[in-house]
């Protein structure tokens, strides 16, 4: 295995993490609009995520900065050629940040209320794209001889990447009413399971049709294996989820998203960003990846530090472990 | 093209206004968080609580202000390899690792820190809640230092060799990108002018209430802090502003002599104190110098020679063949002098606010003041009269805007400056850009962006003016008793959060 296998693997790790961690609190997001019956509710869901949102979102920059490091040339291609909706996201990643901190920052209800609103748009169209664009990425497009993208921003809503967005938008939303489950006490608990279980059916499907789709495409015997973990890590939550073990759902469901993303970079390897053009035009680990010596002192960053970030955002959450309920939400000093 | 809709001068102004505009919110967010770290330890070392006030009152704007330094920090992440592929291309073998460095070590620290401590005050005790802001204000510090180790390596690449066959460059020597001459003294001259803005703005809050006989515990002590922290940051800020100066000489000749307005090259050379020039003819029309301060600023001596921007611009063609390598000379002579003007007006306003507000040095003993009092801003042997002592006041309200004026103005001269180079003497500006990326989507971009800033900034002035005005809050019963145990007190399961969103 070489340096730029091993980072591939990395790049990999980072959006895993990104989207196992962030992926509940989006998830958690569009709950607030869908399972929360009042403004405190709302506010129950959204201090659920309130100490560790932001911690989660690094994982995306991580993910941004270790690319450009380790893969200048899928960087500069991915990012100016998803030009619009990354775009979206971003703006969406600005908006939802803000209105986390400065939601309960004023009294007035009509203050709160619009932030409430953009939270829920916030969480749920990056949900979404994310989603697109990783359909988009293994499916390939349309790219040059110089590795640019040539090919119109609507190419991009194809039917195999709009499914992949759905995915991973229904995919997070159960993934966030689990971890709601986990998080809460009270009447919203066994609502939030209730939910998990009506989301969690419609992922399942979704899933498995979109993953056999890929299968179908561009898999192979691992791909196949991580396929079948994925869809029977969901079917695990699910049952988790109505044995009430919540604890259990939520590694399950974590699992699901862990074996789904790498069924998707397996699927992808050793491309990175196929080319439907050409095959010779498709960036590789070779052809996208760094010179060695950038790739080895990132390798001792990456072993070094993750592990280290790993056991202090960990500890975060040891810390937070308690239970919040309604009776937990005072009235801020204004 | 037409020149203003060209991708390059559109990209180019997206990455000046999205960068000016986070760059608002960094210099306060580092200094911020050292700041609120200091009050805090303040409080858990000696217990008075009007340190525990005034670290609730700046931690608050504190988190208000790192908000918006936070969001708009996603986009930098980005927005190279949007409106910047070939430059992404070329240089990401070497400018990549310090941003990954930035996201793996400083990013995550903050981020996962500041959640500790905004939500920590019921679920951690005292002293680690403590170190979790410190940890906060040191991976702001390691954010800054690492992402200006990327910015000197555009400004002096070093540590790297051009691989022809990959038509790329590519990173030989990681250590010395992050310990040459050019980053030391960025990194030198930016932390001290963070300090100097959060030196300013912590002074201007303070006098706003002090003026207004409000909040004066609090207030009182807040000046003090700030006014230090204005003096000597300030001061720091002109020595390493003098000695970045010096290695930009020998390193960007062309930087310098456009910041001066400095056609021909000169011995002993003056430095200009206005200058209004025909920049097609290349001199200038008017000009008051001060003879041979050039020379001194540039070499330590009043002597020698300063080449000039018609003699680097005929050395640099000589060297990277035919070409303009002149920057926009207006912008690099204006921005220079808003940089040292606004920077070095706040500093003497802090000095003076340091000398009117003295506690026992030279100052007659009927005018002392005890902790609980508005200080009186004593000149000589009397205090100033009210008409005075109100300017003073409003002055240093004022005095919050100047090291952001100066700050953003830094950034322009250096950036532009160093024009027509995206990295200077390897790569330019016009070879940078995405050749994918159409005009429609950097004018979406750059317009979206553009709205989206400006709301935010009126809401975030708003948020923060009534913070400020609301002053400290009073304590709590919670806030007195922190928990001994992390994870909060299991005694009181049903206690509302201390801190909830």
């Amino acid at each position: 295995m070489e340096l730029h296998d091993i980072w591939f693997v990395l790049i990999a790790v980072l959006w895993t993490g990104y989207f196992f961690l962030e992926g509940f609190d989006f998830g958690v997001g569009v709950l607030t609009r869908l399972l929360a019956r009042d403004r405190t509710e709302k506010r129950v869901l959204i201090n659920t995520i309130g100490p560790v949102w932001d911690g989660n979102e690094v994982w995306l920059l991580t993910a941004g900065g270790a690319t450009f490091a380790a893969f200048p040339e899928w960087y500069a291609t991915l990012f100016s050629g998803f030009y619009l909706p990354l775009l979206a996201i971003l703006i969406c990643l600005i908006i939802r940040g803000v209105a986390f901190e400065y939601r309960a920052k004023r009294p007035e209800e009509s203050w709160q209320r619009r932030w409430e609103t953009a939270i829920f748009w916030t969480s749920l169209i990056p949900a979404f794209l994310w989603g697109v664009a990783f359909g988009n990425i293994v499916r390939g497009v349309k790219l040059d001889a110089d590795f640019e993208y040539v090919g119109h921003v609507w190419e991009l809503l194809n039917p195999y990447a709009l499914l992949g967005g759905l995915v991973t938008l229904t995919l997070f939303t159960f993934h966030g009413a689990v971890f709601t489950a986990l998080k809460t006490v009270g009447e919203i608990r066994q609502r939030a399971r209730t939910m998990a279980t009506r989301v969690g059916l419609v992922t399942a499907v979704l899933a498995a049709a979109f993953l056999l789709w890929t299968q179908a495409d561009k898999g192979d015997g691992t791909s196949l294996i991580a396929l079948v973990a994925a869809v029977a890590a969901l079917v695990a939550a699910l049952a988790a989820n109505r044995a009430g073990r919540e604890g259990w759902s939520f590694a399950f469901s974590g699992v699901t998203i862990v074996a789904a993303v790498a069924m998707l970079f397996l699927t992808l390897f050793p491309n990175v960003m196929p080319s439907t053009l050409n095959e010779d035009w498709s960036l590789t680990v070779t052809n996208a990846s760094s010179s060695p010596y950038t790739l080895k002192i990132m390798t001792w960053l990456a072993v070094i530090a993750t592990p280290v970030v790993l056991l202090y955002q960990g500890w975060t959450y040891w810390v937070f472990r308690k239970r919040i309920g309604t009776q937990h939400i005072a009235d801020p000093v204004h | 093209m037409d020149l203003a809709l060209a991708p390059e001068t559109l990209a180019r102004w997206q990455f000046g206004i999205t960068t000016v505009y986070h760059f608002l919110f960094v210099p306060l967010t580092i200094s911020l968080a050292a700041l609120t770290a200091g009050l805090q330890t303040a409080w858990v070392r000696t217990e008075k609580e009007k340190y525990l006030r005034a670290t609730k009152f700046w931690g608050k704007l504190f988190l208000i202000n790192i908000a918006m330094g936070v969001v708009t920090g996603i986009v930098q992440e980005f927005q190279f390899g949007m409106n910047w592929s070939d430059y992404s291309r070329f240089v990401g073998d070497v400018f990549g690792a310090p941003l990954a460095f930035e996201a793996l070590i400083a990013f995550f620290f903050e981020s996962t820190f500041i959640g500790l401590w905004i939500f920590g005050w019921d679920r951690l005790p005292k002293k680690i809640h403590l170190a979790c802001i410190w940890m906060v204000s040191i991976g702001t510090l390691l954010s800054a230092y690492f992402i200006l180790a990327a910015n000197s390596w555009m400004q002096h690449p070093v540590g790297y060799r051009i691989n022809e066959e990959k038509g790329r460059a590519e990173l030989t020597d990681f250590w010395l990108v992050l310990t040459q001459n050019t980053t030391l003294n960025q990194v030198f001259h930016s932390f001290s002018a963070a300090f100097l803005t959060g030196g300013a703005f912590m002074a201007g809050i303070a006098a706003f209430h002090l003026m207004r006989r409000k909040h004066v515990p609090v207030m009182r002590t807040s000046l003090r802090l700030g006014l230090v922290t204005l003096a000597v940051g300030g001061l720091l800020t002109a020595i390493s502003g003098d000695t970045l100066g010096k290695v930009m000489y020998e390193q960007q000749p062309m930087k310098m002599a456009a910041a001066e307005a400095l056609w021909d090259g000169e011995e002993p050379a003056p430095f200009s104190v206005f200058a209004y020039g025909d920049v097609d003819e290349g001199h200038n029309k008017v000009a008051l110098e001060i003879p041979g301060l050039l020379s001194f600023l540039a070499h330590s001596d009043f002597e020698s020679y300063v080449p000039g921007i018609n003699d680097t611009n005929e050395a640099l063609q000589e060297k990277f063949g035919p070409g303009d390598y002149k920057p926009i000379v207006p912008v690099a002579y204006w921005g220079f002098r808003w940089m040292i003007g606004f920077g070095m007006a706040s500093l003497a306003l802090g000095v003076l606010g340091l000398w009117l507000t003295r506690k026992k040095f030279l100052l007659p003993a009927a005018y002392r003041t005890g902790e609980d009092e508005v200080p009186h801003l004593v000149l000589f042997r009397r205090p100033l009269g009210a008409r005075l002592g109100r300017l003073y006041w409003l002055l240093t309200v004022w005095t919050m805007a100047f090291p952001l004026i100066a700050n953003a103005w830094g950034w322009i001269f250096t950036e532009m400056g160093r024009q027509p180079w995206v990295v200077y003497g390897v790569m330019q500006t016009r070879d940078a850009v995405s050749p994918g990326a159409s005009t429609v989507e950097v004018v979406t971009s750059l317009s979206v962006f553009t709205a989206l800033y400006a709301a935010l900034a009126v809401i975030e002035v708003k948020l923060l003016a009534k913070y400020v005005k609301a002053g400290p809050p009073e304590l709590t019963e919670s806030d007195l008793n922190p928990p001994t145990k992390v994870g909060g007190d299991p005694r009181d399961a049903d206690k509302p959060m201390a801190f909830s969103y």
